[in-house]
């Protein structure tokens, strides 16, 4: 009784210092936020609608000038075709091989730690040590990718200096390099899903594929949702690991939305230009992000 | 004797799975395992068709070479600099942060959350360019602190750190109140003692991402001295083009100590990873 009285003094006491403290503890967050976050994203809003050659002191209005000449623009066109080609291509394929990993661990394995900290190495190295490894792997004559298809007889094309097979040499170490974090995700799913339901089902004599589909597959929804919006999202993304192994070649094949962005920014400081393809990535992102909640309240 | 169809059949489901997920384990680590073996070969082991796994004698002097070729070493300091000072900057700045949301009633205190959160939404790449003109601005491009300062607060570290304050029972603070104990010191002496695994996650990812970026090293460094492993690997990269004892004498040197960590705080990540749900 004495106890509880003294605990809401105390609190109450307390109240009316908090506003001062909060902004104590708060204030080291808030300069670094204000002028790093909050204040770039109005600025480049404003940019947007702008030129500006970031050198020169003065920036001058032109409308709408920058998003319509981003519609105009071919190699635009191209760009956005390409990211697509690489969510289209990394999304799915990333997502069914997690899936699948994630499934075969959640049960009695023999050296269940060192195949997940295996299947997760990729995602803790850096992207640049990842593509100068993959570039080897690549090579034409000597790479190790040629070298096994060979043992199936297949001829493997110059992986990285051809148009077709560059994108595909892309997604394929983009998988790899991204795996490990939806397994661990889909892991995490997997145990929330309660063993009674598969003993359930095994008295009725449901198979392993049955169980799967009608057990796994359902109650892990909202979790494949998520790492799918996650995954489309960072897909969308993606920069360092296209620099480093094609630099968006050949010809222009892998050159994504991110990269051009790059480009436009610190090749041919078109600030203004730049910060228009920003925020047309801001407002896809925006939408990616609304589908989600939409699609999540419909469901829990 | 030669495996039949029918003895195939024969073997058991077990293992049948034993093979894939090993076989899918070890196709994986490859990779890794060519890197560290290409990287102990002689330039002329390495252009032999069929490729050759184990190199004859071990190189270990590619290694020196690499270092001699770039300044690895001092890649090496800038990173790890860059990497440990935004490390204790987050930790600092984001459980003060974390226990203003947690603990302290004041004014707009809902909102100024949701705001945070909201922030995490934000693209790095829309506000990349006005930070690069304001550290233009100040004249910190091509610095430690166009690297370190945009980087010491985190909404993700916020929002992490104060989900866990919120499971340790008030009482303990209460308790500490009526003794005359102050607000920092709480945070100090009672909150940050039992948060040791989410200062950890945070700590580890934080480190872990910095030592890792590309594309803000690549954008705010010039000079030589000041570049980061990452962007000294990509730049030799490109200046070595054919040389890959070197370049992957190089890269295992900008792995290793992540796996390092990776290694001995494997639970953290997992932790962190399931917990956000954000990539690297």
């Amino acid at each position: 009784m004495t106890v509880t009285r003294r605990t809401k003094t105390a609190s109450n006491r307390l109240q009316g210092r908090d506003g001062l403290h909060a902004l104590l503890f708060l204030s080291p967050t808030l300069v670094i936020f204000t002028t790093f976050v909050i204040f770039p994203v109005f600025f480049s809003f404003y940019l947007s609608f702008h030129q500006w050659n970031m050198f020169s002191s003065q920036t001058s209005f032109v409308g709408l000038a920058n998003y319509s000449r981003m519609l105009r623009d071919p190699e635009f066109w191209t760009v956005v075709k390409n990211t697509l080609v690489y969510t289209l291509g990394t999304v799915p394929l990333n997502m069914a091989i997690s899936l699948l990993v994630a499934f075969m661990l959640n049960q009695k394995v023999f050296g269940k730690k060192f195949l997940r900290t295996a299947f997760f190495a990729p995602v803790i190295i850096s992207p640049v040590a990842a593509a100068v490894i993959w570039r080897w792997m690549y090579d034409p004559n000597f790479g190790l990718v040629n070298y096994m298809l060979s043992f199936a007889g297949i001829r493997g094309p110059n992986w990285l200096n051809e148009s077709h097979s560059a994108m595909f040499a892309l997604i394929l170490m983009a998988v790899w390099k991204t795996m490990g974090t939806n397994m661990v995700l889909f892991s995490a799913g997997l145990q929330g899903i309660p063993e009674t339901y598969y003993e359930a089902a095994e008295i009725d004599g449901a198979g392993a594929w049955t169980k799967f589909w009608r057990i796994t597959v359902p109650l892990l929804s909202p979790t494949t949702f998520f790492i799918m919006v996650m995954s489309l999202i960072s897909s969308f993304q993606a920069f360092d690991v296209v620099y480093v192994l094609t630099s968006g070649g050949p010809l222009g094949s892998t050159k994504v939305l991110v990269f051009y962005l790059y480009e436009h920014a610190f090749k041919f400081f078109e600030m203004g230009y730049a910060s228009a393809i920003a925020y047309f990535l801001f407002i896809t992102l925006i939408i990616l992000t609304l589908l989600q909640i939409k699609f999540m309240k419909s469901r829990v | 004797m030669k495996p039949t169809a029918r003895t195939i059949l024969h073997i058991n489901k077990r293992t049948l799975f034993y093979l894939f997920i090993y076989g899918a384990a070890l196709a994986t680590l490859a990779p890794f395992i060519w890197m560290v073996l290409t990287s102990l070969k002689d330039l002329n082991e390495i252009f032999v068709y069929p490729p050759r796994w184990l190199p004859k004698t071990f190189h270990f002097e590619n290694y020196a070479r690499a270092f001699q070729a770039a300044p690895f070493g001092r890649y090496y300091l800038n990173s790890l600099v860059v990497a440990v000072a935004v490390t204790i900057g987050q930790l600092i700045t984001c459980s003060m942060a974390a226990f203003a949301f947690a603990r302290l009633r004041f004014r707009g205190r809902d909102a100024l959350f949701l705001l945070f959160l909201g922030t995490m939404m934000i693209p790095g790449q829309v506000t990349m360019i006005p930070t690069f003109m304001v550290l233009h601005w100040i004249g910190w491009i091509d610095s430690y602190k166009a690297l370190i300062v945009p980087g010491l607060a985190s909404a993700f570290g916020t929002f992490l750190l104060r989900q866990f304050f919120m499971t340790i029972p008030r009482e303990l603070e209460e308790a500490a109140y009526i003794d005359g104990c102050s607000k920092w010191r709480a945070l100090w002496h009672i909150i940050l003692p039992l948060s040791r695994p989410a200062l950890a996650t945070l700590a580890i990812f934080t480190f872990m991402g910095v030592f890792n970026d590309f594309m803000w090293a690549l954008i705010v460094l010039s000079s030589e001295e000041m570049r980061t492993v990452q962007l000294g690997l990509a730049i030799f990269r490109d200046r070595y083009l054919t040389e890959w004892d070197l370049m992957m004498a190089g890269s295992v040197t900008a792995t290793l100590p992540i796996l390092v960590v990776f290694f001995f705080a494997q639970k953290y990540f997992i932790k962190g990873i399931t917990l956000s749900g954000l990539k690297e």
